[in-house]
């Protein structure tokens, strides 16, 4: 008796979407910045835009990858180890101590693609060894999670690399029609994501994938290659997200880029409105979720609310957030 | 049975985003009386049921329990208001004991701590009212379908339940299962305790049932004691149409003169897949339809799975048009040309979240695709196509396929294969915990298949279905074919025969 039982009616009615996940997340949304006009000095300004805007930038991108995994019933713990790994790789890299290339535009090229494929392929690691072995998600990933930062550690040992790179400083700092070079990226990314998930075989499959893999197995769709592309497309935003962290900053530490990020990503999915339970993939809802977390950092920040107290804070917020948007979808 | 009524709901009416469910839908249940409910899929008793229930609140009309007006939050306010709903998936914990089971929330305790020595014994004691001897310390998962929906039902009445709601209770139970079924039914009855059964199988109502309420399009449309019915009378009535109507299309008479022709699809020999497959002959012609029988456990499902690449096979041979072939998975099978509809629609066909035309073109999507991207329209023309084909009713394409009857589902399961235009169809149970009509409807459409030139391989527990239906049978005991049937020549009585004992006193095949 499980399902439900519906009459048809004579003619065919149009269902419209249900927007109730998302207007929820809006809401919360909204609440926040509603809040903040009133109470924070300054709020109004592109300054506080972009330093919005250039934060939330990481969060995005760790997430959409994060959101794909979630889709397809996973979660994956390693993103921030692997940010920190690319992150720890790029300069070694145009700096010449690794690949031999001396300093110079090649350097530079390398530097940025090869810690991405680097972190592509952990990523694929990541999925070859929960597609292949059947080890659960957040048992699987939580090797990299563990090892993945002490590999950047070691890559490094454990210094600080403070650098001066002309191209990784227009990544973090450069703009294109006064926009910020990775907001661009951003935007770009998650078009390009949501359009995979509408669009592409690659969207369904990933979602039916997550929404009984049973029958995707029997549908004869290639589970296995399915989940093992989408650990490697989360290592490979993880990749880039490390790469923007390191930028900005003009400098590398191992031990911090990435920090945390798995779980303000993992909030910023379910704040978002993407089920945990896998099926189901909103990568706009994603997107105004971690802009909520974002923001309620920054208000928290700008009302000098000291981090201990801050924490606790944004986990109520996320909860409410959650909270709403779960009796939004409730029919 | 007693006249006072334990249960009356009247007037009620529940919609879904703007689709009525439920109209106008009534019926009563007196103390000690077992009532039947039945409709098509899509006539709205499991919503009347939910309604009742607590588990989807009613936008109209009223229940009154035991006199007094109810509404009921959730299943568990029901249960503990005395109204038990025993599912056909049994919602009990899988891993625990029978007795932790039976008293789940509420076990006996002795200075706090569980009286583990009272618990057992009052579990063996309540199971035993059924003629239930089970050792209640073993995990539920250890017994059969039909042991844990005693289990089930003793909970309820350790509840104190008044009112046990039965929904599809045989659907999965042997013969042999279902007969202590109704056994312990009439007991609950003796007790004063009502029942409502839902059930798609109408012989069974006859044995068991008092009255029966028949619903149709949200509303309940017959009311009448079981004895004053007949068979007929109820399908005319489930569907809408009248005596005559039924009589005349009714019945499902197999096309003689429609014959397969000679090209030999598929032939299975010596396959042998373990734990449940030990040696199966199987062929199937261009335009047959074969039938597969065998008691639970024979291998039926475990066969179709090894032909169709999902489970190894350890010996045997598979030809395929032919030419020896041998799957490693689904996708192999598939590309070659078969398509395989599994007996759990749930759990290994749709995938509930997605909308019908995504869930339909599951398999074809591959090929709908260019560079990676669906071209929708495709996609919708054939959607579309297959649903007018099949006749599958629905408000809309983009509804997810979880909103739609169970009849409709598989529907929409058989358009998934039939849209990749297979040479070899295997279903199994293509019908189960259908409803007469959408049932009469996905056998109709399987036999216009066939003549269509398709081969199809058909599991079933039905005897009728495999008799009436099929061109030939093949009867699997113990993962052996033990015996294979024409058309002329397969009687319900020889396949059960066969099914019960092998290949003694009937036609031999292989040997």
């Amino acid at each position: 008796m499980s399902e439900l039982e519906v009459v048809a009616p004579r003619r065919a009615r149009l269902v419209l979407p249900r927007g109730g996940a998302l207007g929820g997340t809006l809401l919360s949304l909204a609440a926040l910045i509603l809040f903040n006009l009133v109470a924070t000095p300054h709020f109004i300004s592109l300054q506080t835009l972009y330093v919005n805007l250039t934060q939330v930038t990481t969060i995005v991108i760790v997430a959409v990858g994060m959101t794909m995994v979630i889709a397809t019933g996973g979660i994956d713990l390693s993103v921030g180890s692997l940010m920190a790994i690319s992150g720890a790789l790029a300069p070694l890299i145009f700096a010449g101590h690794l690949l031999g290339v001396g300093p110079g535009p090649l350097a530079d090229g390398l530097a940025f693609v090869v810690p991405v494929l680097v972190a592509m392929l952990f990523g694929s690691f990541n999925g070859w060894l929960i597609a292949r072995f059947r080890i659960q998600p957040i048992v699987a990933t939580l090797v990299l999670f563990i090892a993945g930062r002490g590999i950047a550690q070691v890559m490094t040992n454990g210094n600080l690399q403070a650098f001066h790179n002309v191209a990784f400083h227009t990544l973090g700092l450069g703009r294109v029609l006064g926009v910020p070079i990775q907001v661009w990226l951003m935007a770009a990314i998650v078009g390009i994501a949501t359009w995979v998930i509408a669009r592409t075989l690659y969207g369904r499959q990933l979602l039916a994938v997550g929404g009984n893999e049973a029958a995707a197995s029997l549908a004869g769709l290639p589970v296995a290659r399915i989940k093992i592309l989408v650990y490697a497309i989360s290592g490979l935003l993880s990749g880039i997200a490390g790469l923007i962290v390191i930028a900005i900053n003009s400098s590398s530490d191992a031990n911090l880029v990435g920090l945390g990020m798995e779980l303000d990503a993992i909030a910023a999915v379910a704040v978002g409105g993407t089920a945990l339970t896998g099926g189901r993939a909103s990568i706009i809802g994603t997107l105004l979720g971690a802009l909520i977390i974002q923001l309620l950092r920054y208000t928290l920040l700008s009302h000098g609310i000291p981090d201990a107290a801050a924490l606790v804070v944004k986990a109520a917020v996320i909860l409410v957030a959650v909270y709403i948007q779960q009796v939004r979808r409730a029919p | 049975m007693s006249d006072e009524i334990l249960l009356s709901m009247a007037g009620i009416a529940k919609s879904f985003s703007g689709i009525m469910a439920l109209k106008d839908a009534s019926l009563t249940v007196a103390a000690g009386e077992v009532l039947a409910l039945i409709g098509q899929n899509g006539a709205g008793k499991s919503t009347l049921i939910k309604v009742l229930t607590g588990a989807l609140p009613r936008d109209r009309g009223t229940v009154r329990f035991e006199g007094a007006p109810v509404a009921f939050r959730t299943p568990q306010d029901a249960q503990t208001g005395g109204i038990a709903t025993i599912y056909q998936e049994i919602n009990l914990v899988p891993l625990r004991s029978v007795a932790e089971n039976i008293f789940l929330g509420r076990e006996p305790r002795r200075w706090g701590l569980i009286d583990w020595r009272r618990m057992h014994a009052e579990a063996a004691q309540l199971l035993a009212q059924f003629d239930v001897r089970v050792d209640v310390r073993q995990p539920l998962n250890q017994f059969n379908t039909a042991t844990q929906q005693m289990v089930a039902i003793a909970r309820a009445i350790g509840q104190q339940a008044r009112l046990v709601v039965m929904d599809e209770p045989t659907s999965s139970l042997d013969d042999h299962e279902v007969a202590v079924l109704f056994d312990v039914i009439r007991q609950l009855k003796a007790r004063g305790i009502g029942v409502i059964f839902v059930s798609h199988r109408l012989d069974e109502l006859y044995a068991v049932c008092d009255r029966v309420t028949v619903m149709r399009d949200g509303m309940t449309v017959a009311d009448q004691p079981m004895a004053g019915i007949t068979k007929l009378e109820l399908v005319a009535a489930m569907l809408g149409r009248s005596l005559a109507e039924v009589q005349q299309f009714g019945a499902t008479a197999f096309d003689e003169d429609f014959a397969p022709r000679p090209t030999k699809i598929i032939e299975v020999r010596g396959l042998k897949s373990a734990p449940r497959v030990a040696a199966v002959d199987i062929e199937v012609r261009e335009g047959e339809i074969v039938g597969l029988a065998g008691l639970l456990g024979s291998g039926r499902t475990e066969t179709a799975r090894a032909i169709f690449g999902i489970d190894r096979t350890q010996a045997g041979t598979i030809k395929l048009g032919g030419h020896e072939t041998g799957f490693r998975n689904a996708q192999d099978a598939i590309r070659a040309g078969i398509g395989f509809c599994s007996e759990d629609r749930k759990v290994e066909g749709i995938v509930p979240d997605m909308s019908v035309r995504d869930n339909l073109t599951l398999a074809l999507l591959p090929q709908l695709t260019r560079h990676g991207v669906i071209d929708q329209v495709r996609q919708r023309e054939i959607v579309d196509r297959l649903i007018k084909r099949l006749g599958i009713r629905l408000a809309s394409a983009d509804q997810k396929i979880r909103e739609l009857s169970g009849g409709n589902q598989q529907k929409v399961l058989l358009a998934r294969w039939l849209c990749m235009q297979p040479k070899l169809l295997i279903l199994d149970e293509p019908t189960r915990g259908i409803d007469v009509a959408a049932k009469a409807e996905i056998q109709g459409l399987i036999r216009e298949l066939a003549r269509g030139g398709l081969g199809v391989l058909m599991i079933s527990s039905e005897l009728e279905e495999l008799t009436e239906g099929c061109h030939r049978v093949t009867v699997l005991r113990d993962g052996r074919s033990v015996a294979a049937f024409d058309h002329a020549e397969a009687t319900e009585h020889g396949i059960m025969t066969a099914m019960a004992h092998g290949p003694a006193e009937v036609a031999h095949v292989g040997a």
